[in-house]
C-alpha cells in the first residue's frame, strides 16, 4: 500500500467518525482511498470533500467539539490555510488528527517532497502560545500506526495531533500490517469518555461550552498556564525516538521522516568505511527528544542534522547540545531528495574532516 | 540479498505497474520491498520512473542513487540513468526509439525488443510484462508462482482474465532477451 492509502485505511480501522478534506498533491490519495472505500457502509464513518481547506478544518473543529474522532489531511500550502482553525482547536482544547504530506515551498512551491514545514509544525504555525503533538512517520507502517496513536494521544491530552509526513512517504509503497477494526464510540461512550463534549445539555449538569475566547485577561492567563502545564506533561510522557547504532557511535546523524531513511543507508555506508556513526531519529518532533540528544553530545565528536530544508530542526538539536560539540546541517530544498552518498560526503566534509 | 532496481520510460508504457507487480510478487514471497515512484512534474511531462528494492533484510532507504539493475525504455531515461548502474551491474534496454546506445564498459548490457515483439503478436498491452520476463530471466529474484500471485494482487479482479496473457508475455521476454556486452 501507498503511505497515503495506509493512513486512510488505518484511520477507518481506528474507529474514526469523520474525515473532512480538500484535495492537493501529494496527499490526494487519502481522500481518494476513503471515497472509494465507502467507510460509511463499513463503520458509519463520514467522508466529506469540503469547499476549501478552511472549511475542512472548521468542520473538524465542530466534529471534535461533539467528542467525535475526526481528522483532516492536506499538503503544505493547504496546511497553511488551516492554521487559523488549528489555533482555535488548540485554544479550545479539542482532540483531532491532522496529516501534512509535506511538499516544497514557500508559496505553492513544488509538489515534490520536503521537510520545510518543521517550524510551522513544532513552533505553532498559527497565532498564540500553543503546541501540537507532532508525530513524524518514516515508513508506510508508521503512516498506518500513527493514525490510531494520533487519536489516542489527541484524546488523552485534548489536543490536536499533527502527523508530519512528506511526499515520499505518502507516495511510496511498502509492506504494512494493519490493526483490526475497532468499533466507533457509541453516543453513550462519548458521553462517558468525553464529559466536556457538546452532546446536548442534560438536567444534571451545567452547559458544556467550547470556545477559545475569554475576554477576562486573568482567566485567559490561567487558561494559558493550564495549556503550558499540559505541554510540559507531554514533554514528560510522550517523547519518542529511535536510536540506531548509537551505542558505540563517535559521530551522530539526527534526522526524521524520509531523511532518517536516507541517513540510515548513509550510516551503513559510513560504517562500511570503518567510521562509527549512529542515527538518532526523533519520532515526536514536539515533544523533541532533547534529553537523549544532550546525552549523546557527551559521547560523540560531532553531529550532522539531515533535513530536506534549509535547516530547521537543527535549531532544536543545537539547543539540546549547547556548544559542547559541533552541529552542522546538510539538506536539499525545493523538492530534491538528497542521496545517501551526498549525506556521506557531507559527513566527511562538515563533521569528520571539518 | 538486496536488489535495487530502477525502471524508467514513457508514461503509459506500464513502468509503474511493472514495478508494482514485481514489488507485490516480492511481498507474496515474504521479502521486504519498497516501491518509490516519480510522481512529480517529470511524470506529467511524459516520463515515468520507479525505484523498486527487494531484500531479505529491512530496507533502510527506499531512495538510492545507484542501482544493481536499470531497465530503460526511452532515450531520456537512458541519458539520465545509464550512469547510475553500479559497476558490474546490469542495464536492460529496449532499442526501439533509442538513438544513443549505452557506452559504459564496466556493466553488463542486454537488449530486449519488447515493443517490437509485443506489437507483432498483438500484445501491446503486456509490453511491460515482456520486459519484466527478460529481467526475471537474468535475475530470478522472485519465483514464478509468486509472480502469478503478484499479478493477482495488483490487477483488479475484473482483469484477472488477462493473467494468462501476462504470463505468456513474461515467458516471451525470457526468450528474447539478448546479451550485448558481458563482463567475464
Amino acid at each position: 500500500m501507498k503511505g497515503n492509502e495506509a493512513f486512510a485505511e488505518a484511520a477507518i480501522r481506528a474507529g474514526a467518525d469523520g474525515y473532512f478534506g480538500y484535495p492537493i498533491t501529494p496527499q490526494s490519495e487519502v481522500m481518494e482511498y476513503l471515497m472509494a472505500e465507502k467507510p460509511h457502509e463499513r463503520t458509519g464513518m463520514i467522508v466529506l470533500q469540503a469547499e476549501s481547506e478552511i472549511a475542512a478544518i472548521n468542520m473538524v473543529y465542530g466534529g471534535a467539539a461533539c467528542g467525535k474522532r475526526v481528522l483532516t489531511s492536506s499538503s503544505s500550502p493547504g496546511v497553511s490555510l488551516k492554521q487559523e482553525g488549528i489555533s482555535y482547536i488548540a485554544g479550545a482544547e479539542l482532540p483531532c488528527v491532522i496529516l501534512n504530506v509535506a511538499r516544497g515551498g514557500p508559496g505553492l512551491g513544488t509538489i515534490q517532497p520536503a521537510q520545510s514545514d518543521y517550524f510551522q509544525s513544532t513552533k505553532g504555525g498559527g497565532h498564540g502560545d500553543y503546541k501540537m503533538l507532532v508525530l513524524a512517520p518514516s515508513s508506510v507502517q508508521e503512516m498506518a500506526d500513527f493514525a490510531g496513536l494520533g487519536f489516542e494521544l489527541a484524546f488523552k491530552y485534548r489536543n490536536p495531533v499533527l502527523i508530519l509526513s512528506d511526499g515520499a512517504i505518502g507516495q511510496m509503497m511498502e509492506k504494512v500490517e494493519l490493526d483490526e477494526q475497532r468499533p466507533r464510540f457509541t453516543d453513550e461512550e462519548i458521553k462517558n469518555n468525553t464529559p466536556w463534549a457538546t452532546t446536548g445539555k442534560t438536567k444534571d449538569r451545567e452547559r458544556n461550552i467550547i470556545t477559545s475566547l475569554d475576554l477576562d485577561s486573568y482567566k485567559q492567563e490561567l487558561h494559558n498556564l493550564d495549556l503550558q502545564a499540559k505541554y510540559r506533561e507531554m514533554e514528560k510522557n510522550e517523547t519518542r525516538y529511535e536510536a540506531i547504532s548509537c551505542d558505540d557511535a563517535e559521530y551522530l546523524i539526527v534526522a526524521y521522516g524520509t531523511s532518517a531513511r536516507l541517513s540510515q543507508k548513509a550510516v551503513d555506508l559510513l560504517r562500511a568505511e570503518g567510521i562509527k556513526v549512529g542515527l538518532l531519529r526523533p519520532i515526536t518532533l514536539f515533544p523533541f527528544p532533547t534529553a537523549v540528544i544532550a546525552k549523546l553530545a557527551d559521547q560523540v565528536k560531532g553531529i550532522l542534522t539531515v533535513e530536506m530544508s534549509a535547516g530547521q530542526m537543527i535549531e532544536d538539536v543545537r539547543l539540546a547540545v549547547g556548544c559542547r560539540v559541533k552541529v552542522e546541517h546538510f539538506g536539499r530544498m525545493g523538492g530534491i531528495i538528497p542521496s545517501p552518498t551526498e549525506i556521506v560526503d557531507a559527513m566527511h566534509k562538515k563533521i569528520i574532516g571539518g | 540479498m538486496t536488489e535495487e532496481i530502477i525502471i524508467a520510460g514513457f508514461g503509459g508504457q506500464g513502468v509503474l505497474s511493472m514495478g508494482k507487480i514485481l514489488a507485490y510478487s516480492g511481498v507474496m514471497e515474504n521479502k521486504e520491498v519498497s516501491w518509490m515512484p516519480s510522481y512529480g512534474p517529470e511524470m506529467r511531462g511524459g516520463t515515468a520512473n520507479v525505484i523498486v528494492i527487494i531484500s531479505d533484510e529491512r530496507i533502510s532507504s527506499p531512495i538510492v542513487n545507484s542501482f544493481d539493475t536499470a531497465i530503460i525504455l526511452n532515450q531520456q531515461s537512458m541519458d539520465k540513468f545509464e550512469k547510475t548502474v553500479k559497476p558490474g551491474g546490469i542495464l536492460i534496454y529496449d532499442p526501439n526509439g533509442i538513438t544513443r546506445h549505452p557506452g559504459r564498459k564496466d556493466i553488463n548490457i542486454y537488449t530486449i525488443e519488447a515493443a517490437d515483439e509485443a506489437s507483432k503478436v498483438g500484445l501491446s498491452k503486456v509490453f511491460n510484462m515482456v520486459v519484466l520476463g527478460g529481467y526475471l530471466k537474468l535475475k530470478p529474484i522472485v519465483q514464478p508462482e509468486y509472480i502469478r500471485k503478484g499479478l493477482e494482487k495488483s490487477l483488479p479482479k475484473r482483469h484477472h482474465g488477462m493473467i494468462p496473457e501476462n504470463e505468456k508475455a513474461i515467458d516471451k521476454g525470457k526468450e528474447i532477451i539478448k546479451a550485448v556486452q558481458l563482463l567475464n
